[in-house]
């Protein structure tokens, strides 16, 4: 085996890595291995890495936030050296800035790309046996339309207003009149342009990851052979290339009103900053429509496939088949398919006909009921399992548990009276940190301890991966659970000093126990960063197949080289058969062949 | 080790159980400094606050089932590991008569509460299903820009009762700033716009919450059940100020009310020359 890459970004290797020792003789240059690379594990890694340190940035900017909501106009500190207000002071026009780029680092630059981009680049050949993508080429341009997204929204910081501040949600006219706000300037073009190269950069990995899996599964691997995770993949990538380009035509509407003098979305007569009065004719709720209709499916894109993956570690570590595979997939294609038929919740005070109100709402009700099903099943997947408590399997269970309350919460905001008052208050925030963070994060952080030895062909260190896990659940329960009380309280999102309102006042105390606990939950993610690059030069090294589990990627060598297989692998039942007890061990390799006639392909992961 | 953290993903729901249960007498529910304390100050809040509990009731039932399926499941599986047990894990890929069960009742209870909500939602936006009070008419036009609320109200008439609101602008319109003014226990309609961006009407003690949308004239009807002074806030972000969108609503008997219209109407037409000396000066922040 070949040593463990020195370097995967850019910086300090030098070539004697590219020698992936099994075979294949594939030598590149630094550059063709390690930057412009069209290895689907290199880019994969390579998207890991970028959204790691996006997180950092992202948690940054949210520990804006949460100072500010704790010792509103106090100088913070060390971060407050960056800030361009005196004293590191958190100015409210810089506190909306803050709200808006924090969500959309968060959403556009980490989870988005960290689970399509990270884990469906890396897993999906890997898990369906095929040696690369399809479109390998399309596949490193997904990755380098990345950065001109993080140019751009790294340029909206540079602008007036410091970036833009319109909420991630963008409405307009707040977004649409460069005169609204001092974000609204140029800040808000670069941030929109951010976005559509975000959006094509998720277009090109989907179209990849629909054809990969259509056409470049191995030999035998039929479609209900497939892993919970290349289903979630594969279902996501549906969901992203049908919603996206609606949210693309919407920005490109929302530049041109800005810069071309369209009015899609400006009504006349509307006087902001004693401007003239726009010309008009648009109308803004048109912007709530389009962008909800990418941004709902969208909240999915960042869900299933971190429940795809926690369905295969959960079934791994508890050293059980997944319970009810067939329900699994019927319901993430059920959620799937509801998710386009939903966005209306978001828009439920907005003044659109009342009517959509009652229809969305019943669709939105029982888009809880596949959700439900998910997580019964994971429950029945532990049931009479030998659950193996590792990194791995905590942050799966914490993930099976958060998303409990970050769906139960959903019920609340999706009943439109109840919502009418928890409406933009710190409920709905409550409620996508729980499924964001509480289920979607926790399902990356058990994915990157779960696949490292594949990645790396060393072991994560145990002890700090549990250290971390616990801090940041703590921290993180911390944070966010009082948040729903917030919102029954009845405190608005996006307010820079709530405590202007005298029936708020006394939740000053909570909030600073929320920073205090935020802060925690943020200096761990240290640990994280530590234990994943000490790991990759000094952890253990490992085998092929060091969790005992039983898909096609550990059949492949750790790290895997150019080609991922030696020989194709041929798939000879399901992903899930765990503790068979026709077999002598507890797992039982998709490639391993039948011992006798009759226990092969019968044996499917489903009935 | 294993039973260490089988207990640590036991102890926070209950931790978190307890703090919603101590949530109400530590201040950390529904706002309580209106004149109605912690009750919703309308009778459509009050249903709204019904629907709530129905909801919390529910959810707080499947939560603790949940995390109690999740103890047992998770202290069998720590115990099917320890030493001297090697039976190996159950081999099962599910059971369809369960799928069946935990299909079919969530949907039946999702489907009711979906169905148990319509009532209320009708009667708060179907401009149909409006109170039969509101068909009078508007009793203000409430316009929202960066960072107040702008109030316009129809002037008194000879008979000293208000005239009706007119879309346009008239001379005899009342305005003020960051001020409403209704009658109490009656159900009372304001034209809710807005002269910039997207801003929301906010009655946290009411349960009201409308957006006011560039290019939209939207109804918004409400009814105060106790006389006193409520809070009236922004709830979509609209820009720096966001925050600081602080107005009240003052909810008062119907003498009070038309009293407020008549000193507005004097202090409006203030003309600068001081009847007596003593007094005259305006009374209400009056805008443009």
């Amino acid at each position: 085996m070949s040593t463990v890459d020195p370097a995967i970004v850019t910086t300090g290797g030098h070539g004697h890595a590219d020698d992936h020792g099994h075979g294949h003789g594939h030598h590149g240059s630094f550059i063709s291995t390690y930057v412009f690379s069209t290895d689907h594990k290199m880019i994969g890694k390579q998207f890991l890495i970028t959204t790691l340190l996006m997180l950092m940035v992202g948690g940054a900017l949210a520990l804006g936030v949460r100072w500010q909501l704790a010792f509103r106009w106090e100088a913070m500190p060390i971060f407050g050296q960056l800030f361009p207000a005196q004293g590191g002071q958190i100015p409210p026009e810089f506190y909306t800035m803050l709200v808006t780029m924090h969500a959309s680092v968060m959403i556009f630059l980490v989870i988005i790309p960290i689970l399509a981009g990270a884990f469906g680049n890396f897993l999906i050949p890997l898990m369906i046996g095929a040696d690369d993508m399809a479109f390998p080429i399309l596949n490193m341009l997904s990755y380098w339309f990345m950065w001109p997204a993080i140019f751009c929204f790294g340029m909206s910081f540079l602008q007036a207003g410091y970036g833009a501040a319109g909420g991630w949600t963008s409405y307009p006219l707040l977004s649409a009149l460069p005169e609204a706000a001092p974000g609204s300037g140029s800040a808000q073009t670069w941030w929109l342009f951010g976005l559509t190269f975000v959006g094509f950069s998720s277009m090109m990995g989907s179209i990849n990851y629909m054809t990969t899996i259509i056409n470049m599964r191995a030999p035998g691997m039929t479609l209900f052979r497939m892993p919970l995770t290349i289903w979630a993949m594969f279902i996501t990538a549906i969901l992203q290339s049908f919603a996206l380009p609606v949210l693309t035509a919407a920005g490109f509407m929302l530049v041109a009103d800005r810069m071309l003098g369209t009015c899609f979305f400006i009504p006349s007569g509307i006087v902001v900053n004693d401007t003239d009065p726009t010309v008009g004719g648009g109308q803004p709720l048109l912007w709530q429509h389009l962008f909800w209709f990418y941004s709902h499916p969208a909240v999915y894109i960042m869900l299933l496939p971190a429940m795809g993956m926690v369905s295969d570690m959960l079934a791994c570590m508890s050293r059980k088949p997944i319970f009810g595979y067939k329900p699994m997939v019927y319901s993430m294609a059920a959620i799937a398919g509801l998710g386009f038929i939903v966005w209306g919740h978001h828009m439920f005070t907005s003044g659109m006909n009342p009517a959509l109100g009652m229809t969305f709402m019943v669709s939105t009700v029982m888009i809880a009921l596949p959700s439900a099903v998910k997580v019964f099943n994971w429950i029945g997947t532990m049931w009479g399992g030998r659950l193996v408590f590792n990194t791995v399997m905590l942050n799966c269970i914490a993930f099976v548990s958060m998303f409990i309350v970050g769906g139960l919460s959903g019920i609340f905001m999706a009943a439109v009276p109840v919502d009418i008052y928890i409406h933009d208050t710190y409920f709905i925030v409550a409620h996508f940190h729980y499924v964001l963070f509480g289920a979607t994060l926790f399902g990356c952080f058990a994915g990157i301890v779960f696949w490292f030895p594949k990645m790396y062909g060393r072991l994560m260190n145990e002890k700090l991966g549990k250290l971390h896990f616990f801090l940041t659940f703590i921290g993180f329960n911390g944070t966010f659970f009082p948040m729903h009380l917030l919102g029954v309280s009845g405190m608005p999102r996006r307010y820079a000093d709530p405590y202007l309102h005298p029936y708020l006042e006394h939740l000053l105390p909570m909030n600073q126990f929320m920073t205090c606990c935020a802060i925690l939950m943020g200096f761990s993610q240290f640990i994280l960063l530590f234990n994943f690059f000490y790991s990759r030069k000094f952890g253990p090294k490992c085998g092929r197949n060091p969790w005992n589990a039983n898909g096609l990627e550990w059949t492949a060598p750790s790290p895997p080289g150019h080609g991922n297989f030696e020989s194709v692998p041929i798939c000879h039942r399901g992903p899930y058969e765990y503790s068979d007890p026709k077999h002598s061990e507890d797992f039982w390799l998709q490639t391993d062949p039948p011992a006798k006639r009759g226990d092969g392909p019968a044996t499917v992961a489903a009935h | 080790m294993k039973r260490f953290w089988c207990l640590f993903f036991m102890i926070w729901p209950v931790l978190a159980l307890y703090v919603c249960w101590i949530a109400p007498q530590m201040g950390w529910w529904f706002p309580f400094n209106g004149p109605t304390g912690m009750k919703a100050a309308s009778p459509l809040g009050e249903r709204i606050d019904d629907l709530f509990y129905m909801i919390l009731y529910i959810t707080t039932a499947t939560f603790v089932g949940t995390q109690i399926a999740l103890g047992y499941v998770l202290f069998k599986g720590a115990a099917a590991t320890d030493e001297g047990n090697t039976e190996k894990a159950w081999y099962s890929h599910g059971s369809h008569n369960l799928e069946v069960i935990w299909t079919i009742v969530p949907a039946c209870v999702l489907l009711f509460i979906a169905l148990y909500q319509m009532d209320v939602w009708a009667q708060y936006r179907v401009k149909d299903s409006f109170p039969s009070e509101t068909k009078q008419g508007a009793i203000a036009e409430v316009t929202a820009r960066q960072f107040e609320w702008r109030i316009r109200y129809p002037g008194l008439g000879p008979d000293g009762k208000p005239l009706p609101l007119m879309p346009e602008p008239q001379p005899t319109d009342l305005y003020t700033v960051n001020d409403l003014h209704a009658v109490v226990g009656k159900a009372v309609m304001i034209i809710l716009e807005t002269q910039d961006v997207q801003h929301s009407f906010f009655l946290p003690e009411l349960r009201v919450k409308q957006d006011a949308v560039p290019g939209l004239d939207i109804p918004v009807w409400f009814k105060a059940s106790k006389s006193g002074d409520y809070t009236l806030l922004c709830a979509e972000l609209c820009g720096w100020g966001h925050y600081k969108m602080k107005a009240r609503m003052v909810a008062e008997t119907e003498d009070k009310y038309l009293e407020f219209l008549q000193k507005l109407t004097k202090s409006q037409n203030y003309d600068g020359v001081p009847e007596t000396p003593a007094e005259g000066a305006p009374v209400a922040s009056a805008a443009e």
